[in-house]
This record gives structure tokens, sequence and C-alpha cells, in this order.
């Protein structure tokens, strides 16, 4: 059925950004991940990013209530959900409004031109109609009377009105399916088995999908079809997954690989509580969810499971930090793992609950009362969410200690093609328990009796012994009172106090031992690095790729560890002669690098919109930087 | 109200480490006290204003001398340890007995009280109740037949928060308030574990109240010792929680104006399945009170009333001194008729309001008053309340001449049997992995649609 028609062309095009927006009751997510799956069997690379409304039952038809979905997909690497539009599709009149400023002059707008009648226009505040004013004359607009067709498609089926127009969506797909030469098998297949108990609305789906793709074919007026050719990418296999999918991900791995139990203790709060629906399905894997009273529960719960010798893990937003901070403390002098994953949102207070900004790197590096150092590390895509989650809980067991892993809403909802790793080559994760007193870890008591030693350190990670309650002739207390080095007593003594601080301070930055050599995107030295941290890294590396194509000496690097950083940053910076620094905030990765390196010049660029950067924005500046004049 | 604390050392020894005069009767079987207690020895007067005394270092805002690291206790608070007593406090025990004299380290599999005792100096104030809290559980421990390794106490921040550091068990001094929250993650990770968590009035109150309320919903399968002595101690003096309206302490000169909660009634509006009560000048009523919170399968909850003799002398005087405690502390006995004052006077229900009636002038009898039934929750809720303050605010009713004000409760108040906690999230997980199977690291990964590239 995918016979192309005579009367159109075919043209291929390197890569395309599609956008589907409609009502909340529209079916769009479905959409567009069937979009993405077909995408995915067209072997493109690809990354998606889900719009919700954060209202959960907007009024159908308002802008408020407009959900969409995002797809970019590229015979070549995608780095990011894609800035400009190629296709949209509006399913009602506030759909064409939220999102036609998306789209990129010339591009494709498919409109269901039922839902412009006047109160549609009404419902979306709008007193024209964008149709027929002039507004969309830049573009190329498919006007397609779809809930009118599905319902003639439809017309002998007992199937409600209601379910009826609910298939419209289908269409939709199967008319943008067609127009990017995308299968429309893997969508069969899906209605096939969603609706297997359902026959008649399964027959209805494949009609009007099918009617959507035939559509393409048969109505002259759509003269260009586009094909994006199977991308290069590296042999494995693919699946598309989601950043709060590959972080529950990441630790279901590391508990597996560690053979410890995952404990995850969590609050519910936007962005981070897919990780607890996700991690909740995976109870086989003896993983235990709880959800917690508040978020200091859901922080000390997990405290109190690592003090038994569980991987403790928790997530939450900003807020939620905010809340933990005592426990962390508590953590850092307890010396006990715990990992705490910050989905960052915009701040401070409440914020903007479901918009991206990375405002929590100094809350993260610096934000608890005391000397109170930990490691703080930055996933920095969708797919390498599970590889950060991964490697946070192995150095949070480690070196006994918490650790804080920034993410954001942006990875957490994006996606992206992600090849799945070889668990067998995954970084090995062993975990040793004190089991039994032994001669390194145990002295003779004040009243003569044999005491086990819980702060007696490995000295190479300078982690302390670590035995788990249960354990015969171990017993020992811990607590947030200052500790004696060694014995873990109470110790108010003024030298064991500074000499305590600098050895936690010291085991965090022995670290750097676990971090490996930085990598430079593009040449090793040059005029112009651009240093980011987090999900920002799509943007800086595409920025920087336009910025090598324009023969400019650009690199870039993003940061996975924030902190500790990479004991060779210092040197990779030397070799370039300008640092700039693209952060989603008003300036804080910047501030610890000009402490660190002090000597070196930091050109900052911040935005602050709850928005992800484009490209663009980043090569500007970068651009901008490079032809001033060089300070003498 | 008794007004000078007695001259007592931690738990109630004199100073030189002879044991104090012996208590009388256990009162868990229901017969009542009338000999004297360690309180009621001649009492010298001592410090009844907050000052700070030696050794009363903290974590709070209270700063500590340099080179203050062990300031000198009493003679004989290093450890509230007197010589093992067989047949002393412990005698009414049904526990397991131990030999006499028993008592020394590696005598054999047993253990004794000794090897509960950690090393650390233990630094409550002289006096303090705290001290015979920490010993009845030493002494308790070796009754209950637990592995010593799995002997987890959990504690919060302020006195009671030290508690930890001077058992020989696995511990957590933790966080203030957040205590019953560390205990559940543990208890989740390893239900095998007894953990025990200890808190007081402001820690599990006012700061930990939301955990407190919580884990008694879940009915997580441990024991919660909260010290209630009315008052701020370690912040050295303002009012709490649980103080009576009007307490006039260093944040309220004029009065506190806030009513106090009662433990006991916020336990049973939050479905805590084991609800007690018991006082620190009575160590056989409070180990027996914590070996029934202990066996209790389920939070067992136990709400201690403590002296704090530095801050809030004699809060409970009433209560537990001999010239007042036959008239206003009720003990209760499940199955038993509710009579106090040496079985003169009971408690009868005039339709859902309690009463008291005089059981030997008059026409009512043992036979006409309350039976005691711990699993029953109405009942429960009355005995609650019958520490309450009257509408007007004003403290606890106080015994007039008639001698028609209500006692207060002492003993199991409610206990009611349900499933516990991790062992229902540990079924969950059973039943899920009989269901799917293991988890297989790779299948998962894998799972939903994929795509190979060769």
């Amino acid at each position: 059925m995918s016979a192309p028609s005579d009367t159109t062309d075919t043209k291929e095009i390197p890569e395309a950004t599609v956008l589907f927006a409609g009502d909340s009751g529209d079916g769009m997510q479905i959409t567009g991940s069937q979009f993405t799956l077909a995408s995915a069997y067209a072997q493109n690379d690809l990354a998606t990013l889900p719009d919700y409304p954060a209202e959960i039952r907007a009024p159908a038809g308002t802008t408020f209530g407009v959900s969409a979905f995002q797809l970019h997909f590229g015979a070549e690497e995608v780095r990011t959900p894609g800035e400009k539009v190629d296709l949209l599709v509006a399913m009602n009149a506030a759909a064409l409004k939220v999102h036609l400023h998306r789209v990129r002059p010339g591009g494709t707008i498919i409109v269901n031109t039922n839902a412009f009648e006047e109160q549609d226009l009404t419902k979306a505040d709008l007193d024209y109609n964008p149709l027929t004013d002039g507004t969309l004359d830049d573009y190329r607009v498919q006007e397609v009377p779809l809930t009118d067709i599905t319902r003639k498609a439809l017309s002998d089926t007992d199937l409600s009105l209601q379910k009826v127009d609910r298939s419209k969506n289908m269409f939709a797909l199967g008319l943008a399916l067609w127009m990017y030469s995308r299968p429309v098998e893997p969508a069969q297949e899906w209605i096939r088995e969603k609706f297997g108990d359902k026959p008649a609305i399964r027959d209805a789906n494949l009609k009007v999908l099918e009617k959507g793709f035939h559509y393409g074919e048969t109505v002259d007026a759509i003269g260009t079809r586009y094909e994006v050719n199977a991308a290069a990418m590296t042999p494995g296999t693919y699946r598309a997954v989601r950043g709060a999918e590959a972080l529950a991900l990441g630790l279901v791995a590391a508990s597996v690989k560690s053979d410890l139990r995952l404990f995850y203790g969590s609050y519910p709060i936007t962005p981070a509580s897919d990780i607890l629906h996700e991690l909740s399905e995976h109870k086989n894997f003896g993983v235990i969810t709880f959800q917690a009273e508040d978020e200091i529960a859901a922080a000390t719960s997990a405290l109190g499971a690592s003090f038994g010798g569980d991987l403790g893990v928790c997530a939450t937003s900003g807020p939620g930090v905010a809340l933990k901070t005592e426990t962390i403390g508590l953590g850092v002098m307890t010396e006990l793992p715990l990992v705490i994953i910050d989905m960052q949102r915009g701040g401070p207070s409440t914020g903007l609950p479901t918009k991206p900004e990375q405002g929590d790197l100094l809350q993260a590096v610096y934000g608890r009362n005391g000397e109170a150092p930990l490691p703080v590390l930055a996933a920095t895509s969708p797919g390498d969410c599970f590889h950060t989650a991964y490697e946070a809980c192995r150095i949070a067991t480690k070196y006994r200690t918490p650790v804080i892993l920034l993410a954001d809403g942006y990875l957490g909802n994006g996606s992206e093609a992600w090849r799945i790793p070889d668990t067998d080559a995954l970084p090995a994760f062993n975990v040793e328990f004190e089991t039994e007193a032994t001669e390194r870890t145990m002295h003779k008591d004040q009243d003569g009796n044999d005491q086990f030693l819980p702060y007696v350190r490995d000295p190479e990670t300078l982690a302390r012994a670590w035995a788990r309650p249960g354990t015969p002739d171990l017993e020992h207390r811990l607590g947030g009172l200052e500790k004696e080095h060694q014995t873990g007593d109470v110790s108010y003594d003024a030298e064991n106090h500074q000499k305590m601080v600098e050895v936690r301070a010291q085991k965090v930055q022995n670290v750097t031992q676990d971090i490996p050599p930085t990598q430079v995107s593009g040449p090793a030295d040059g005029d112009l690095l651009v240093v980011g941290w987090g999900s920002t890294k799509g943007a800086i590396e595409e920025a920087t790729e336009r910025a090598r194509e324009q023969n400019l000496r650009v690199g870039s690097v993003v940061l996975r560890h924030v902190w500790p950083l990479p004991a060779d940053l210092g040197d990779v910076l030397g070799r370039f002669d300008h640092v700039l620094v693209p952060e989603l905030n008003n300036g804080q990765l910047i501030r610890v690098l000009r402490d660190q390196y002090p000597r070196c010049g930091f050109a900052p660029l911040h935005k602050i919109q709850g928005r992800p950067f484009r490209a663009e924005e980043i090569l500007e500046e970068a651009t901008a930087l490079l032809s001033e004049p060089t300070p003498a | 109200m008794s007004t000078d604390p007695p001259d007592t050392s931690p738990n109630g020894q004199m100073p030189d480490g002879t044991k104090k005069p012996d208590r009388p009767p256990g009162l868990a079987d229901g017969s009542d006290a009338s000999a004297p207690n360690a309180s009621d020895e001649e009492a010298t007067p001592s410090t009844k204003k907050p000052d700070l005394p030696p050794g009363l270092g903290g974590e709070s805002e209270e700063s500590e001398a340099p080179g203050t690291k062990k300031p000198a206790g009493p003679p004989g608070a290093k450890k509230p340890a007197g010589p093992p007593s067989p047949g002393g406090d412990d005698a009414d025990d049904n526990g397991p007995t131990l030999p006499p004299g028993y008592g020394g380290d590696g005598a054999g599999e047993a253990l004794s009280r000794e090897d509960f005792q950690s090393d650390q100096e233990v630094r409550w104030c002289p006096g303090c109740g705290d001290y015979a809290i920490l010993s009845t559980v030493q002494r308790l421990l070796p009754d209950l037949g637990v592995d010593k390794e799995n002997v987890v106490f959990i504690s919060g921040i302020g006195c009671a928060g030290r508690f930890p550091y001077y058992m020989d068990t696995y511990g957590m001094h933790s966080i203030h308030g957040r205590a019953p929250a560390v205990a559940t993650g543990l208890k989740m990770s390893n239900p095998e574990l007894d953990v025990w968590v200890v808190t007081g009035d402001g820690d599990a109150l006012s700061i930990g109240g939301n955990h407190l309320i919580h884990v008694f919903r879940r009915n997580l399968d441990t024991q919660i010792l909260l010290f209630n002595n009315e008052i701020y101690g370690l912040t050295k003096g303002q009012y709490s929680p649980t103080s009576n309206e009007g307490t006039v302490s260093k944040s309220t000169p004029y009065g506190s104006v806030d009513r106090p909660f009662n433990p006991v009634s916020v336990a049973l509006g939050a479905d805590a399945s084991f609800v007690a009560r018991t006082m620190d000048r009575d160590p056989q009523h409070m180990k027996a009170m914590m070996r029934a919170a202990h066996e209790h399968d389920g939070t067992g909850f136990l709400e201690i009333y403590q002296n704090c003799n530095i801050f809030n002398d004699g809060a409970f005087f009433e209560f537990t001194e001999r010239e007042t405690k036959d008239e206003r502390a009720l003990f209760l006995e499940h199955g038993e008729p509710m009579t106090f004052a040496n079985g003169t006077r009971g408690i009868r229900l005039d339709t859902l309001q309690p009463e008291v009636v005089d059981l030997e002038h008059g026409d009512w009898s043992a036979d006409d008053c309350l039976v005691h039934d711990e699993t029953a929750p109405e009942l429960a809720t009355i005995l609650g309340r019958m520490s309450w303050q009257d509408d007007d605010g004003d403290p606890i009713p106080r015994l007039d001449e008639t001698g028609t004000q209500l006692p207060r409760p002492f003993g199991v108040i409610h206990r009611t049997e349900r499933p516990t906690y991790a062992e229902r999230v540990h079924q969950q997980i059973d039943a899920v992995t009989a269901e799917q199977g293991e988890g297989d690291l790779d299948a998962l990964l894998r799972s939903g649609e994929t795509w190979t590239i060769e």
C-alpha cells in the first residue's frame, strides 16, 4: 500500500521536524509516538519532545488545553527535538494559534478545517479566522476536513459519533506517514495489538489510518512527498527511550550489577514522578518503591535503607531538594551512599514546574550547611540518563557518599533513539561490605571491649568501612554529630573536626579517579571552547558543528561531572583562547569554573525563559565572541 | 505538686551506686504501689532554675568550650549500671530468667545488660529521667531473645536523641523529627532487624509530627519510645507541643497560648495499632510496657512520662510520686475492671462519659466498673481523652476533696492486630516476582519496540 503516486514528486531531505498539536483529547501523544516508531523503522536518528498542558483536564478547544508532540528525525545525527518545524499538524484552532510561530517560513501546515467554526475560534480566543485572513500566507497549507472525512469513512459502523471522532488522529497520522514516506505497518501492528479485544474500534482505526495514507496519493494538492534516508548509526539494537525511563533503567541496572537491592523513596513532584511510575513496575527486580509522606521522608527513608545495605535513591525537583537538604547533610556526615536525582525546573520556589531550567547547580554543589561537598553529575541526553544514573550509583557506593544527579524535564520527557547497551560491558560495580571483625577494622574501646571502627578508610578512595546492621560483632552507631576519626564516636575535638572536614572533602575530590579524560568535540585546541553541562549538549554540539562548517576553530565540552570537575579540564581550557559557557540560568557553572580556574576568562551566555537553547543562539554568541578584538 | 526534685543519681540510684529502695510489687499484676520509691527519698534543695548543668553539651545552638570533651558527670553517671540485679527490678518479668549473679561478657550465649552498654559516657543531666529509661532498655534486651546484631536504635534530635550512642547495638542518631522515616527505610531494607525509635515530645510531635502519624498508618513493625517531658530540654527550656496551656517558659514568659497535643490521642487518631503509656519512675511498669510494645507485631508506641529535672521538674509527679500516685494514676489491665486508689475507687461509664465511683462507701463494686479491653478502639478513645484539659483550658483536672476527678490511665491503652508494613511490601514484591519471574536486565532494556542497525 505504500506505492507512490505518479503525480507526486518525492524529494530527499536530510532531516525534518514534525509537530502534532491538538486538543488534550485528540490523541496527539499517541500520534506522535506512532510516527516516532515508524521513523525508527525507517532507521532515522531521532529525538522527541512531548508538550503536555499543565492543566489536567483543560476545557476542550482552549489554548491551554493544547497537547503537542514534536519529533526531529534525520539521515544524519539528530541532537535535539528540533528547533524549526517543517510540518505542523493542527487539529483545531487553538493548536494552530499556540504553535504557528514554531513553523519555519515555507513550512507545511495541515489543518483540520472542521475545527475552525465560530465556536472553535471563540474557544481559542481568536477574533479572526487564520484560515482566511492571510495569517498563513507564508506557509504551505493543506486544508483537510478531517472530522468530516473520518465520519464518512466510518459511516457504516455502529460506533458512537464520539468514538468515530476519536479516531481522526489516525487519519492525521496516516497522512503524515505518507508525506514523509514512512512505513505504515508499525502503526497497523500497534492498533491490532492495542484494540485486540475491541474489534470494532480496531477496525475503525485501521480504516481511518489507511484513508489518511491514501488521501495524500489521491489528492493532487499535496505536491511533494519527502524521503529521509536511513542514518549512518552505530550498529546495534535500538529503542526510543525517554529520559525518565532511562534514569529508572539505569538505577535497575546499577542494582542488578551491584547486587544491591534498589530502594527508591519518592514524593510525587513534576517532572520527577515518571521515574517513580517506571520503577514501581519493576518489582520483580526486587525494587522497593516507597511513596513517602513528604520529600524529607523520601530522602530519609532512602538513607535508612542505605544504612541497611540497600542502594538508597530518591528523585525530586528543586523544591524537593531544598527539603531533602538536611538529610543529604546527614548522608555526608554518616558517609552512606545516597543518590538524589534532581529533575530541575524553573525556579525559585514553585517557579515553572513544567519548564526546564539549569537552576540548581549551585544548590547541588554548595547548597548545604557546613562543609558538605558531594559529587554532582549531570545527564546530557535522554539516553545518557541511563549511564549517568548508573555512574551516580557506582560513585555513591564506591565512595560512600550522597551523589546528586542533575537532569530536567526536557531530558525526562524527551526521547531519542537509544542504542541498548550490552550489560556485560557496563563498568564493574562491586560493593564490598564488612562482614566480620578484622584487624584493620577493630580496636579496643574505652571499656576494653572489641569495637568496630566504622570510619576506617580505604587508602585509595578514602571510603569508610560499611557494615550492615545484622552483621555480628560490628555493631556501631552513626549520626549527625561530628565523628571521631576512625572510631566514629561523637567528637567535639577541634583538631578532629578540621581533619574530618578535610578528609571528607578529599574523599569527594578522589572521585576524579573515576572520571574519564575530557572529550572535546571538534579540534583539540582552537579559538573558542564552548563549555556546558547537562541537557544543553545537543544545542551546543549542533552550534559548534555549524561554527566549524563556517571554518571557525571551535570545540565543545559538555560536562557530565560537574563536581568534582575532571582533573584534566584546566589543561583543556588552556588550549583555547576563549571559553563560552552557555547555561539555562543566570550563570552557575561559570561561577564554579571561575573559582576553580581563576586565570582563565569565561564568557557567559544566559537564557532563563523555561525553554531550551536553540543552536543558533549559541552560534550567534560564539561568532560574536570571535569577532571581538582579541584582548591584549 | 512536689517542688523540689529528689536528690537521686541517675536511675534512681544513690550516688554511691547502691541500689535504690525497692519498688513495690509490680504494677503489671494490677496491684498498686504504696511503698516509697526513689523520689520519696529526702530531697535536698536543688537547681530549679533552668541553668545549664555541666555536661549538657549539644548540637543545637549551645556552644561548647574547646577541650570539654568529657565534662564531669556526677559520680556514677558514666553508666547507668549498678551491679546486675537478679531478682531486683526484673523479678516480675516473664521473660527468660538469668542465673543469679550472671552478668559478665563471654559467659555463654546469653546476653547481659552490659552487652548492651556502649563505652560512651552518658551525658544527660544528673537526675534526668532518661537514665532510668536507658537502664530499663538495657535490662530488657537480654530477655527478649533477639540477636544483638539485629537490634537497631534510631533517634532524632533532642536529649532523647543521644540514646543510640549509649547502646552497644547498631544505631543512628539522625536528624530532627525524622527517625520514623529512617526506621521505615531501614526496616524495609531488612525486615529481620529489630528496630527501635527513640524520640521526644518536640522531635515526634512538632518537627516530626508528619512522620509519626504516617508510621502509625503504615504499621511499620518497630517500637517507638516517646520520652515526653513536656518541654524542650536541649534548646534549654522552651515550651513543647505537649506543654500545658499557660506554660511559662523561656519562649513564653507570659504563658503559652497553644493547646497541647495528647500523644496517646494523636496515636489513636492516626490508627496506631499499639498505644501504651508508662512513666520513668516506675521501671517495672516501664519494662513491662516495653516488652509488650516489642511483642506487638506492628508499631508499638509507648509514651513515657519522663521528668526533666532541669527545665520542667515535677511535671508528672502527681502521677509518679507516692502521695498522689494512687489517686491519679489508673493502671490498666486487659480484662480487669478499672480500679485505682488501692481498689477503693473505680471507673464506670455513664453513657459515653467515664466517671469515678466510690467502691468503699456506697452501692458500687468492682463488678460495676468498666472492664478494660485493649482491642476496643472506642474504649481506647475514651481512655485517651481521660487525660485531657477541661473546656476552660485549665490543665488536667485536679483531684478535689470529693474525689470525683478522673485519674490518668497507664498501661496498654489499645492493641490491635493488622499486617505490618515491611511484611506487606515484601509480600507484594514476592507475589509480582512469582507471577512475572525474576527480572532479566537485558530483557528489560529491550522491552518495547526495538530495531536493529546492522
